[in-house]
């Protein structure tokens, strides 16, 4: 039995150890808003807030996590996060939309350390989100939009 | 998005002169009978009426396309499968366009069951599917109609109430109004408006009055939920007391099991079950991370004996071998070859070579099964090819196709990959469930190694090109030998492949749009164990990029401008000709570029539609390239919705793009050398150039759009690294000669 905070709660799951924190939060916790991509921390699909910086949950073993506190996308709030979610349905960034929770974790943890971005800044903070649908064009686009509408 | 166009005019004569074989292969896919061409089929609707369930008590069933319930809300009931590429997003625009909805109250869910409602007519109406890029084809008339016939029977409902001329009442947004001031919602009218008959015929409105249909502006219903983790697919299926299941797939493309040890993975905490498959070893847990670790316990003995042994280098050898010989099938045939390059003052030789790919996209496969008490089966899927998936797991549980319940889940991606014949991962499911005696319900998740390692890949081509100019520089002889495994062959679309040429492998190929008076498109196919299939734009794939950066070193050898040349070969109003001009103009084609970077085009047809791009690269001169930019512009008929067009040309450049620059599947004796993300390399955003998409405005029905972004982009930027570097590829991945 371990005893993890997620978005705030308290959860205690009947997990071991070694369980990867993704697979606690899918499928015990039953919060699937985090998604299973590789397995191996090449995609990004299962990007959580970790005391608020991004880890790949699939990489991080919930007897590591301890007193720290998880936020998946859907304990996301704050102005920066919710900014970035509303520009990435005014700009109908996804297609699939399976990737997108990764690529908004990754998204807002950049502009809450880099309120104006430059292109390679974007590319250099997002690389490891991969799409599929490579809607990346419009992940930029989205997230310069973001830091312009939270500049004004 | 996989079905080539050519299927809509052979699928009915191959339903008349193979009769028989499709009828066994289909079986009861076609039990229903008939051709849903025809709009009387608004009036049954059997398939609506049992979903009408998941939308809950209150949703009155109007046709087998859209519910409607005592809010106003509107459930679109799409045939076509939702993978990314926006099929329902467009056709909740056609509904709500007749049917002026609210689109805020608009919602889409998938349904299958019912083939007279809801078979492809693009694919002759006897098989539901998604593929093909025809979404739009399929939908055009049937869901415009739909709501059309769904609006008459609302303002039928409010004029009985009201005592009023159906004429006079107005519907705008979910409302219905009356000059006396009478007015109500859908809502209000929706239980009423459903019993009223179903109008025979129904008239649609002219585009000068559409609002939604073509609108720029429109957004897509569903992006919302895509950005807060509430969308669900088919991973997040959680049922009660719902097992999870991985497998252990065959090490090499037809080894089976000959035994297994199981004793050690049964001792794994929280693994339930390890069963044996027709598909491999299941292990069974309560949860994916106990079946992932139950699995690593598990020991296998295969037998290999019927196994594809072979490497990718030998292989390729054996293809090179066959490209240099005369091709087994003739796939076009115009003028005379031998003279035409008798007669040619110059002829020019290439060769192309294409590596398999796998789809990958980012949901890995998977399926939920669930038996009830009466005996009905349940599948969770993404259920691209419904009718075959109802079939296969009815012949496993010994039940008739009407007892197997689909529900189509939208998924992470797809690109093809769940549009199988064989049913693989549903297939799975539902016998990890027959295998653990249905004591509850399964989920088969596969891994990325999994699905990356399971084939049904784009398969491995080489082409051999040969082109002969006249003095001036005219292209007056033209041969492609393609050689490569056959998609459909030994499937249910086995009639499809007539006198040795199976269409996919030479689309694109066959259908060159140049006037070339002697040509000639050679085809064998040949014979390897590894699992192909309909990877994104299909044929194109390959034929496009092998004709146009082909196209490329002729028109260098005739020493014409590489735009220029071909549209000497276009009629000047061909649609071929109006995308390259519309291209070239927006690229300002004729301008110098800053220095260290270069340009070069490309133009192909599919699925009815043709996408011009302009690539332009850069050169750090150490070698290595960057795609800067690319302009497309797009013939795909009438744009339903303009911005999803767009995203689906400015994604299938990023995926064309990531598959020429990295990606490659290969062998070593027998074994997938690549397993993940690691060592497989889609695009990721620091490749991802900058996309402008100019969509030509025409009034044709919509064509294909979720493909035709793609194939232009290889040749493209193939064509623009020989400016850059003087290297032409013709290896992919463009790794192998850049690297080199």
């Amino acid at each position: 039995m371990v005893t993890l905070t997620i978005n705030g709660n308290e959860h205690k799951v009947e997990a071991e150890a070694d369980m990867p924190l993704l697979w606690a939060l899918r499928d015990l916790v039953g919060l699937t808003g985090t998604k299973f991509g590789c397995g191996m921390a090449q995609c990004g699909a299962c990007t959580v807030l970790l005391d608020g910086a991004p880890v790949r949950s699939c990489q991080t073993l919930v007897g590591d996590i301890g007193n720290a506190k998880v936020t998946t996308i859907e304990g996301l709030t704050g102005k920066v996060a919710e900014t970035v979610q509303t520009v990435w349905a005014d700009l109908d960034v996804p297609q699939c939309g399976y990737c997108q929770s990764g690529q908004i974790m990754s998204a807002t943890d950049l502009l809450a350390n880099n309120p104006k971005p430059t292109d390679d800044d974007i590319d250099a903070a997002m690389t490891g989100n991969l799409c599929r649908c490579a809607t990346y064009h419009r992940i930029r686009a989205g997230i310069h939009e973001a830091a312009k509408r939270l500049e004004a | 998005m996989m079905i080539p166009k050519l299927m809509q005019s052979l699928v009915l004569p191959v339903a008349k002169t193979q009769a028989s074989r499709r009828q066994f292969m289909l079986g009861a896919l076609a039990a229903g009978g008939g051709v849903a061409l025809g709009y009387h089929i608004l009036a049954s609707s059997p398939a609506a009426a049992s979903d009408s369930a998941a939308d809950g008590n209150k949703a009155a069933v109007f046709t087998p396309y859209l519910t409607i319930d005592s809010d106003g809300k509107v459930m679109v009931l799409s045939s076509q499968f939702e993978m990314g590429q926006g099929s329902y997003n467009g056709i909740a625009t056609l509904v709500a366009e007749e049917l002026d909805a609210d689109w805020s109250s608009i919602d889409v869910r998938g349904v299958a069951g019912n083939v007279k409602a809801y078979g492809n007519v693009a694919f002759g109406g006897t098989i539901q599917g998604t593929g093909g890029s025809t979404s739009m084809v399929t939908s055009w008339e049937r869901y415009r109609k739909a709501g059309a016939a769904a609006r008459a029977m609302l303002v039928a409902a409010a004029a009985s109430e009201w005592g009023v001329q159906p004429a006079e009442i107005i519907v705008e947004n979910g409302v219905l109004t009356h000059p006396s001031g009478k007015t109500g919602g859908f809502g209000v009218f929706a239980a009423k408006a459903a019993a009223m008959p179903v109008p025979t015929d129904v008239k649609l409105k002219q585009p000068g009055d559409w609002k939604l249909i073509g609108n720029a502006k429109l957004k897509r219903f569903d992006s919302a939920r895509k950005t807060n983790g509430t969308e669900q697919y088919t991973i997040d299926v959680k049922l009660p007391g719902m097992l999870t299941a991985v497998m252990i797939h065959p090490p090499m493309f037809g080894a089976k099991v000959k035994s297994f040890d199981a004793a050690a993975a049964r001792s794994v905490k929280g693994v339930v079950d390890v069963v044996e498959t027709p598909r491999g070893i299941a292990v069974v847990g309560e949860h994916m991370w106990a079946a992932i670790k139950g699995r690593e316990a598990v020991k296998v003995v295969w037998d290999e004996t019927a196994a594809e042994k072979r490497s990718t280098p030998e292989l390729m050898s054996i293809y090179k071998d066959l490209a240099a010989k005369a091709p087994a099938a003739i796939a076009r045939k115009d003028g005379d070859i031998d003279a035409g390059f008798a007669a040619a003052a110059k002829v020019i030789e290439a060769s192309f070579e294409f590596p398999y790919l796998a789809h990958s996209a980012m949901e890995p496969l998977n399926a939920v099964a669930r038996k009830n008490d009466d005996g009905t089966l349940e599948i969770w899927g993404g259920h691209q090819f419904p009718d075959v998936y109802q079939t296969l797991a009815s012949q496993i549980v010994g039940t008739t196709p009407d007892k197997v319940r689909l529900h189509v889940m939208k998924t992470g991606g797809s690109f093809g990959r769940r549009a199988v014949f064989d049913g693989d991962v549903v297939v799975e499911a539902v016998h990890i469930a027959k295998a653990i005696g249905f004591r509850a319900p399964v989920k088969v998740q596969w891994t990325r190694e999994d699905d990356m390692r399971a084939g049904r890949y784009r398969p491995s081509y080489v082409h051999k090109l040969k082109a002969g100019i006249d003095g001036d520089g005219k292209l007056v002889a033209w041969s492609d030998h393609v050689v490569g495994q056959s998609i459909m062959s030994k499937t249910a679309f086995e009639g499809m492949v007539q006198n040795g040429v199976d269409p996919t492998s030479v689309e694109g190929a066959s259908n060159l749009p140049y006037a070339i008076p002697n040509q000639t498109v050679g085809l064998t196919t040949t014979e390897v164990g590894v699992p192909v299939l309909w990877w994104r734009s299909v044929g194109s794939t390959h034929t496009a990029f092998a004709a146009e950066a082909f196209i490329d070193e002729v028109a260098e050898a005739a020493g014409r401008d590489p735009i220029e040349y071909r549209l000497s070969m276009l009629e000047p109003q061909s649609r071929h000709a109006v995308v390259l001009k519309l291209a070239a103009e927006k690229a300002e084609w004729t301008k110098p570029l800053p220095e260290n970077r270069f340009r070069g085009v490309a133009v192909a047809e599919s699925f009815g539609s043709v996408v011009a791009q302009i690539a332009e690269v850069s050169t750090d001169g150490s070698g290595s390239i960057k795609v800067e930019r690319v302009i497309a512009a797009v013939d795909c008929g009438l744009a339903v919705n303009p911005d999803q067009v767009r995203a689906q040309v400015e994604g299938g450049i990023g995926f064309g793009l990531g598959a020429i620059l990295g990606e490659e599947i290969t062998l070593t004796a027998g074994k997938v050398d690549q397993g993940n993300f690691d060592v497989y390399s889609p695009l990721r955003i620091d490749a991802m150039p900058v996309v402008e998409v100019h969509i030509l405005a025409s009034t044709n029905p919509p064509s294909g759009i979720g493909e035709p972004g793609v194939p232009p982009i290889g040749p493209a930027v193939a064509n623009a690294v020989y400016k850059a570097l003087g290297k032409r590829i013709r290896v992919m991945p463009f790794t192998k000669t850049l690297n080199a």
